[in-house]
């Protein structure tokens, strides 16, 4: 599907029907992994068949096409086993036709159930809920699409066994969330748009349940996005959030954030996602960034320390954001004693090094910044930020020398 | 056509022909010029039809064993000794020969370095093995 140049149907409204279809086909009894297959080979025909001609219910069509298809391989199956298939064919009702936020909830669910390892979590979520291929979504993650299908269908085999045990559990939100959130911080690279997908997803989630850490976490990707057209320069090169050009903004995106974040603090039920949105928030609030509120922010990061009984081993990156705030605050050297807490924890880290970096040339010290920084760059794990931290070394070092 | 890796190593190989400090502490000019070089790089076997990969190495480095019956996997991250060679990076690249190869990798190795000066760094080019059958015997 990643291939065509033209693409003459709406494939966003196309892959919000997936969940839907895909949903309805999983409570009326079918096996999760022949449905999805089923739904795929659909969805293959819808693109082949609708734009010459564009059916008048497409929900239905989907459905329909990927009912004959269980259908026929039953047929098939059968025909080899000598097993009778009319049970089968007549599908099974199960109860009032659900919400389509009902279907949203109960495939990521599904798909994000705590027996897969998270990368199969991401890639069945984004086939099952989000209805890319596996093309996209092997390319998105930069291997090989044999591997990726490979990865798929074993996750589909996993959750094929009995479904009383298997998909009737209530599910997890939170793994949900940290599934969306892990496409959302894969997304900032490669062809398929992986933040926008995960926000696509989130938006849905938040239309299926009313939990606030739901929205909190839609809030928190809004207000990163919106920042997203200012993170890397013409040359492709990193600019931090001090040096952006910040009326490349998307404020339609922040003002959506803010919106979403205050209808879930308004629950007063915090959560991380939500004091995570909020210092988002905060950053995206300052015009400039002289501006910026730092007192706020740090309040927030104690909220979010005092989310964990022990911060610095369970939350060791907040504890390391809190430590920027606290040297804008109270001043470098405070903030460089609160990093201390973390050199046994993350002090192999790039993280940490870069923060310390941050916070020595915060206090005019730029022989250690210029070694912080070129400690960032040694432990960096991609090459974006690699190069960045090499430049940020070499910039504090010419300064140092030429002062 | 054969493929060819170009290696770039943080350490080891021949001596150096030209000894440089480390990029952070070049003048930031330098640095640009010096990364601005490697996409071209990158581009230019693009242009060519010769690129297949690249990949760039962190240089933490864990060597691993088994470890016997029930026993875990050795490991061991150093202290290795500072003459050890250390791959920090690679070009596959798909070329017509030998000669292709090699003429690729010298341009590489005329990178910029501080000063603008090309850096003169040793490439280790290695054919990769390829999956056609080998002539009959």
């Amino acid at each position: 599907m990643t291939g065509d140049a033209h693409r003459p149907l709406d494939e966003g409204a196309l892959r919000a029907l997936v969940p839907r279809v895909l949903a309805g086909l999983v409570r009326r009894g079918e096996d999760f992994d022949a449905a999805e297959d089923a739904l795929q080979e659909a969805l293959m025909a819808a693109l082949r068949v609708w734009p010459d001609r564009p059916p008048r219910d497409p929900q239905a069509w989907l459905a329909t096409v990927a009912t004959r298809r269980l259908v026929d391989a039953r047929r098939s199956e059968a025909a080899r086993r000598r097993r009778e298939d009319a049970a089968h064919a007549e599908p099974r009702l199960g109860g009032p036709a659900p919400e389509e936020g009902d279907d949203t909830l109960f495939l990521l669910f599904c798909c994000c159930h705590p027996d897969l390892a998270p990368a199969s979590q991401v890639a069945l979520t984004l086939r099952a809920v989000g209805g890319l291929s596996t093309r996209e979504i092997a390319d998105a993650f930069y291997v090989p699409e044999a591997t990726m299908a490979q990865r798929i269908s074993r996750a589909k085999r996993a959750l094929a066994g009995p479904p009383a045990r298997r998909l009737d559990q209530p599910g997890d939100l939170a793994v949900v969330l940290r599934v969306l959130y892990l496409v959302y911080t894969a997304g900032h690279r490669g062809r398929v748009d992986l933040a926008g997908e995960a926000i696509r997803l989130a938006r849905q989630l938040t239309l299926a349940t009313e939990e606030p850490e739901a929205r909190g976490l839609l809030a928190l990707m809004l207000l990163n996005h919106a920042r997203l057209p200012a993170r890397l320069d013409s040359e492709g090169r990193i600019v931090t959030l001090d040096r952006q050009d910040r009326s490349l903004w998307d404020r339609r995106e922040i003002a959506e954030g803010v919106r979403v974040l205050q209808s879930a603090l308004a629950m007063e039920r915090p959560g991380r996602y939500q004091v995570e949105a909020a210092i988002a928030a905060l950053h995206d609030d300052a015009e400039r960034v002289e501006e910026t509120d730092w007192p706020q922010i740090l309040a927030w990061y104690d909220d979010l320390g005092a989310l964990t009984d022990d911060p610095v081993r369970q939350d060791p990156a907040a504890v390391l954001g809190r430590a920027v705030a606290v040297g804008h605050v109270l001043g470098a050297a405070a903030g460089l004693r609160e990093t201390d807490w973390l050199r046994d924890v993350i002090g192999d880290h790039h993280r940490w090094h870069a923060v310390r970096g941050y916070l020595h040339e915060l206090a005019g010290d730029l022989p250690d910044a210029a070694a912080a920084y070129a400690d960032a760059a040694r432990r960096a794990t991609n090459v974006a930020e690699r190069d960045h931290f090499v430049r940020q070394a070499a910039r504090t070092h010419a300064a140092e020398s030429s002062s | 056509m054969p493929k060819y890796l170009l290696l770039k190593h943080y350490r080891g190989g021949p001596e150096p022909h030209h000894r440089v400090p480390p990029m952070d502490q070049w003048a930031p000019e330098d640095v640009e010029a010096h990364i601005a070089f490697m996409k071209h790089v990158s581009e230019l076997l693009e242009q060519n039809g010769e690129y297949v990969d690249v990949q760039a190495l962190t240089p933490a480095q864990t060597w691993v064993r088994y470890g016997g019956p029930d026993a875990a996997p050795v490991t061991t991250d150093g202290p290795l000794p500072e003459t050890s060679d250390l791959v920090a990076g690679w070009y596959m690249i798909d070329v017509e020969s030998y000669e292709r190869a090699v003429e690729l990798a010298a341009y590489v190795s005329s990178e910029p370095g501080p000063g603008g000066e090309p850096m003169y760094e040793w490439i280790d080019v290695r054919e990769v093995m390829s999956d056609a059958p080998a002539d009959p015997a």
